[in-house]
């Protein structure tokens, strides 16, 4: 089965060439079908895979043709089938499934339906590439062409410049983080001289731990993640990148794409645990992410941007995971986060789609009635991410939390404040959407609909993985076995599992749950008074002294980047080039031409024309050179 | 005598060309076919000289004796991929023109004569020869530019001649100065000064002289300022000769001249070279993102690629020089590539102002992808040619010195930002008064475009069937120059 | 009879050289100091003769005929020379009517 493992990333390869090479012959929505279908077998493949795969003989590595090769280097293009990758397949291929259908039914009658499935199976065949992939080099073709299919589809609609920019915009800021990676790339074959998993991991355990090399390499390969995965200070695109269609940013920008640098990490989980102060330092980026972008969720009025801050934040929560050494956790809340903040994106679409374009949450509200199917799956999404049990949420936060404590007091009590910000930006949401009284004028020719049977069941799909998806990972001491962890630990290395039991006892890890769960639930108490009840007391605002007005634009970080970074290359744009360029460089060139001419100009008046003055500097000149050849 | 074909085919149809009477309907077909001959027959010679290496035939004709300079053109890995590059790209320049604006028979005898000279300038093994050719390759491009260039051509076509020319003239000096240090009676091959040229004094001025000669034509940080105004005025077709394939000359000559011959100045003093190239990179990354004009952008581009090709190269790592090698390659399909794409927006247009265009995707997705892909390869992503290109370089630069490097590196992200920027500017956001009825690219465009994308992501995926041919040679310079930086 | 040789021994070579050096300074003089072409034109021949004559005596005293077969050359490239300039002052006549040096000052910047 495994050898055969080709075909799941060529399977949306070839939907995207044949979809492009017939971009205008493809009428309707075959195109979608298309597309569909092949990410669907890629599905089942991969599906069938998962389940013949041997459980215990960890990776296999398949070999498809060698790559670069030069001198010492040996590149393969090789993939690797392991449980970690194969859990990455099911939730790439799952998702982008289940996407790719609600999608035909999303951009029906947009001008660009075919280019947007070419787009969207590039993208698929990307990010298989980078979660099969067998080394580092691989996985970053990967990296860079999920990075160029998010920016394709972030500027979809390309007439708009602001699109335009925002996705521009996340494709310079990955490629920062792109940087570092790279450089850390050449570490490794400077190190290793390989970027094989197998031969680093391998090389790299027998190092000591703490060693610095191993710290600079953990800490680029980190920077790529912080591009890829929207940490701070790199985060600001990921809100930006919302211009693309709703689809897009439920697959790319919140279960698939920028889950990538969760899994880099996790996939190199040797080395990070080799290097303690990268981990402290993943932490710390973690822990502050989910707290800033946490705390600006709730200050958004634009439905998508909530979701995308809170994807931020959920993205520094798994961070925080894997900086605890708890790699499973953060695996499993990966997992978990792909299904309900797809689903929630989803049915952010539904409610766009339903209001014909409407983003902004102040001219919402009342849609409970309107449209009762998604208000169903939106509140099923709200509470898996707000960790109510039983869905899918809870366990994968809990895990989190666990290795967090595990961790420190403060970087637990911390983690659990960011954890519980995602229940008030939320219900927040929930709130302002669907109850309340309409806010939004409602048009007779174009009247507020449920979706199309193609999103809504897909809707549902990913709201029944919401709420059972969690029983994956059911911790022990809630009678499961922690399936997802066994299934993983063939891959991750993961030290604290052991430990685990012996230094949490069984009623502390209660408390975990218990406590967060009660402040969970007055939040959401909370939420409910101060979001309908009172809604129209206090106005809109949550407040409106300055901390309230920093927050809510974002720390002016984008203000400060553009001030500290983009101003000044500008700047030095314009003055290196007509300073430097024509001031000085090109200046002194053509000073020497002009040089030339000027010696000349003055230099002629000896040629007087006078032949008598033309002799006599001849003879001078003979008898000189005479005199010169005598006393030589 | 295979190797005296290749080099008489453009000759004898550029000849040709001059003495028929001008008829503009056929004079680039005539051109095209010669240029499909030469490569014909360059890809037959490949082929022979791939199949024994070792065996294969110096051209050697017996009219030329004079103080051991000989008429010799022989191929090495290195000068068979220049010669491959420059022989695949002349027909897609020459085509490139179909359906612009009809040229006058000189103007595709002097493209022929140019290849002539080009093919001379990589497969030579005359040193002196070398000179000549490289002379001779001025010429036509001289007029080229100069007869049908745009603005202020006159003015940028002779400030080009004679920069270039000064540089030729210092590089003949270095020359002569390295026939008189390397003492004895010998030839003027390239091999006999490698073994002979051992003296570590002469070395710092050859060094120079040879350095300024090809940071001139290459060009290198501070000595660019003729490009973005050449490139500019130049025809299109012209550009892409200088870009594609002449530039290539100099950095061909830092690797056959520079690198073997000054070894030991290079240990001392290389890393002042390694830095203007550096800041060569940063600096035209830089200014190139303000850059109005599409082909000042494409030169400043290029400047920074080239600049991060020789910092590579002069490393004097064996990644370095693989990366320079491949990445010449790359840089030559890849720029003509976007040259191509500027001569049909032109062609549509009339106007290579980034301002005044906009919206052509909606208008011509062909033309978009097609665009689109070779910008790609261009910020080299990976499964593009320079992607693997810039890989080697950089690994090399970092074996070299990593924060090297990180500088270096900076230039993918600006040339993110440049090229995406320009992308955005020109392809999407609502059409303008000059792109409003932009008609998509016809079959006869699109036969131009395909080899080249082919080119890019072919190399991009199977890199390996270039770097094997330049290993061995990279090899035999490298046992020459390198210093034991090699792991 | 003593040859032409011994005849010409019997000058003592330093006067040869003296009397050369003299005829060359009178030319060079001449070409300095006049103003009419032809004048000067007379004083090159002068110059060249003298250095003619100077070949001849070495030649004779060192018993080496190199030097007078310079001298034959040299007479033939003058001759033709003298053809040429002479030609040239003719057409500078034609067009100017004089042969002042000082008023053919076409020839510069």
């Amino acid at each position: 089965m495994a050898e055969y493992i080709w075909l799941v990333p060529l399977l949306p390869l070839i939907g995207f060439i044949f979809i492009g090479l017939n971009l205008k012959r493809l009428k309707g929505i075959n195109a979608g079908l298309i597309a569909s279908v092949t990410v669907a077998s890629a599905f089942l493949f991969s599906l069938l895979l998962f389940f013949t795969y041997d459980n215990q003989s960890g990776g296999r590595t398949i070999e498809l043709f060698k790559w670069i090769e030069v001198h010492r280097l040996s590149v393969q293009f090789s993939f690797l089938v392991d449980h970690l990758s194969i859990l990455m397949l099911l939730i790439v291929t799952g998702i982008g499934t289940s996407i790719h259908i609600y999608s035909i039914g999303y951009m029906k009658g947009d001008g660009g339906f075919n280019r947007f499935f070419s787009y969207m199976n590039l993208f698929v065949f990307f990010m298989l590439i980078l979660v099969l992939g067998a080394n580092y080099l691989i996985l970053f073709i990967g990296w860079e062409g999920v990075g160029l299919c998010s920016y394709l589809l972030i500027g979809f609609w390309f007439k708009n410049h602001a699109y335009n920019d925002a996705a521009k915009k996340a494709f310079i800021m990955n490629r920062i983080g792109d940087l570092g990676f790279l450089l850390a790339l050449f570490f490794l074959v400077r190190e290793f001289g390989s970027v094989s998993y197998f031969e680093v991991f391998g090389k790299a355990s027998q190092l000591p731990s703490g060693t610095t090399v191993l710290t600079l390499i953990t800490m680029l390969l980190f920077t790529g993640a912080i591009g890829k995965s929207a940490q701070i200070p790199l985060f600001t695109w990921l809100p930006d990148a919302m211009a693309g269609p709703t689809p897009v940013s439920a697959l790319i920008h919140a279960a698939t794409m920028v889950t990538a640098g969760i899994y880099m990490i996790a996939r190199s989980n040797l080395l990070f645990l080799l290097s303690p102060v990268t981990m402290a330092t993943i932490v710390a980026v973690g822990l502050a992410t989910a707290l800033v972008a946490g705390s600006i969720a709730i200050y958004q009025q634009d439905i998508k941007k909530v979701l995308a801050y809170s994807t931020v934040s959920q993205l520094g929560l798994m961070f925080v995971a894997l900086g605890t050494g708890t790699f499973a956790a953060a695996m499993f809340h990966l997992t978990t986060h792909a299904f309900f903040k797809a689903l929630l994106f989803l049915g952010a679409g539904s409610v766009i789609h339903a209001l014909h374009g409407e983003q902004d949450i102040r001219r919402m509200g009342g849609l409970k009635i309107k449209i009762p199917f998604t208000f169903l799956l939106f509140l099923i999404g709200t509470l898996a991410i707000s960790g109510i049990p039983p869905f899918a949420g809870f366990f994968s936060k809990d895990a989190i939390l666990l290795g967090a404590f595990q961790f420190g007091p403060v970087t637990g009590i911390l983690t659990t404040a960011a954890a519980l910000m995602t229940a008030i930006y939320m219900f927040r949401l929930l709130f302002k959407v669907f109850y309340g009284i309409p806010r939004f004028a409602e048009n007779a020719s174009h009247p507020v609909h449920e979706s199309p049977a193609s999103m809504t069941w897909t809707m549902s799909l990913l709201a029944i993985l919401s709420i059972v998806g969690g029983f994956f990972g059911l911790p022990h001491f809630l009678g499961g076995s922690d399936r997802f962890a066994a299934y993983l630990s063939p891959v991750l290395a993961t030290p604290i599992e052991g430990t685990r039991s012996e230094s949490i006892n069984l009623l502390s890890e209660w408390m975990l749950v218990i406590i967060p769960l009660i402040l969970v639930i007055g939040l959401v108490a909370y939420s409910w008074s101060r979001f309908v009840k009172r809604a129209n007391e206090r106005g809109d605002a949550l407040g409106n002294g300055w901390m309230v007005r920093w927050v809510s634009n974002k720390f002016y970080l984008d203000e400060l980047y553009e001030a500290m970074i983009q101003k000044p290359v500008m700047w030095l744009s314009t003055f290196l080039h007509e300073k430097i360029e024509i001031g000085i460089i090109d200046k002194l060139v053509n000073q020497t031409g002009t040089l030339v001419v000027w010696i000349g100009k003055n230099i002629r008046y000896i040629q007087a024309g006078n032949v008598g003055y033309y002799l006599f500097y001849m003879v001078i000149s003979i008898i000189i050179i005479l005199f010169f050849n005598l006393f030589k | 005598m295979l190797m005296g074909y290749l080099i008489s085919v453009p000759l004898i149809f550029s000849l040709l060309l001059f003495a028929i009477k001008d008829r503009t309907s056929i004079n680039g077909k005539i051109a095209l076919v010669a240029s499909l001959l030469t490569l014909g027959l360059a890809l037959w010679i490949a082929r022979l000289y791939l199949s024994d290496p070792s065996g294969f035939p110096v051209f050697h004709p017996d009219f030329f004796h004079y103080l051991g300079i000989e008429f010799k053109l022989s191929l090495d890995g290195l000068s068979l991929l220049l010669l491959m590059l420059t022989t695949f790209l002349f027909p897609l320049i020459i085509y490139s023109g179909v359906g612009g604006e009809p040229r006058r028979n000189s103007f595709y005898a002097l493209m022929l004569l140019m290849e002539m000279a080009l093919i001379g300038v990589f497969t030579t093994t005359d040193i002196l020869l070398f000179y000549i050719f490289w002379e001779l390759a001025l010429i036509p491009i001289f007029f080229i530019a100069i007869l049908w260039g745009g603005d202020n051509a006159r003015a940028i076509t002779f400030k080009f001649f004679l920069y270039t020319l000064v540089g030729g003239l210092i590089m003949l000096a270095a020359i002569i100065a390295l026939y008189v240090h390397t003492g004895g009676s010998h030839s003027f091959a390239f091999a006999d000064f490698y073994r002979l040229m051992r003296d570590p004094r002469a070395q710092i001025w050859i060094l120079s002289a040879f350095f300024v000669a090809f940071a001139i034509k290459i060009p290198i940080f501070p000595f660019h300022t003729w490009q973005p105004d050449l490139y500019q005025t130049a025809p299109t077709q012209g550009t892409m000769l200088l870009a594609g394939i002449m530039l290539k000359m100099g950095i061909y000559g830092l690797f056959r001249f520079v690198l073997p011959l000054c070894p030991d100045t290079l240990d001392r003093w290389g890393f002042v070279l390694i830095a203007l190239s550096v800041t060569g990179i940063i600096y035209a990354s830089i200014i190139a993102i303000r850059q109005n004009h599409l082909k000042r952008l494409i030169a400043y581009s290029s400047l920074a690629h080239v600049g991060l090709i020789s910092a590579g190269l002069l490393t004097r790592t064996f990644y370095g020089m693989e990366g320079a090698m491949f990445q010449m390659i790359s840089h030559g399909i890849n720029i003509v590539g976007l040259f191509i794409c500027y001569e049909f927006l032109v062609r549509r247009t009339g106007t290579g102002e980034i301002s005044s265009l906009g919206g052509i995707a909606s208008n011509a997705p062909v033309f978009a992808t097609f665009f689109m892909i070779i910008l790609l390869g261009s910020i080299s992503l990976p499964l593009t040619n320079s992607f693997i290109g810039e890989f080697l370089l950089l690994m090399g630069l970092f074996q070299y010195n990593p924060i090297v490097a990180a500088i270096s590196g900076l230039s993918i992200i600006f040339g993110a930002v440049y090229m995406l920027r320009m992308f955005q500017r020109v392809m999407y956001g609502p059409t303008t008064e000059y792109t409003i009825h932009f008609k998509d690219l016809n079959t006869n465009e699109v036969i131009v475009l395909i080899p080249i994308v082919v080119a890019i992501i072919w190399l991009g995926l199977a890199p390996g069937s270039l770097i094997d041919i330049a290993t061995p040679a990279v090899r035999y310079i490298g046992s020459i120059t390198m210093q034991i930086i090699d792991y | 009879m003593p040859s032409t040789i011994q005849n010409l021994q019997i000058i003592p070579l330093d006067y040869y050289i003296f009397f050369c050096s003299a005829l060359f300074a009178i030319g060079v003089v001449g070409v300095l100091v006049k103003r009419n072409a032809l004048v000067i034109f007379m004083s090159i021949e002068l110059m060249l003769n003298s250095a003619n004559l100077l070949l001849a005596a070495f030649s004779a005293y060192r018993n080496d005929p190199a030097g007078q077969i310079f001298v034959f050359f040299i007479m033939v490239v003058a001759a033709a020379e003298v053809a040429i300039g002479l030609a040239l002052l003719v057409m500078i006549y034609r067009s100017t009517h004089t042969i002042d040096i000082n008023v053919l000052n076409k020839l510069k910047w």
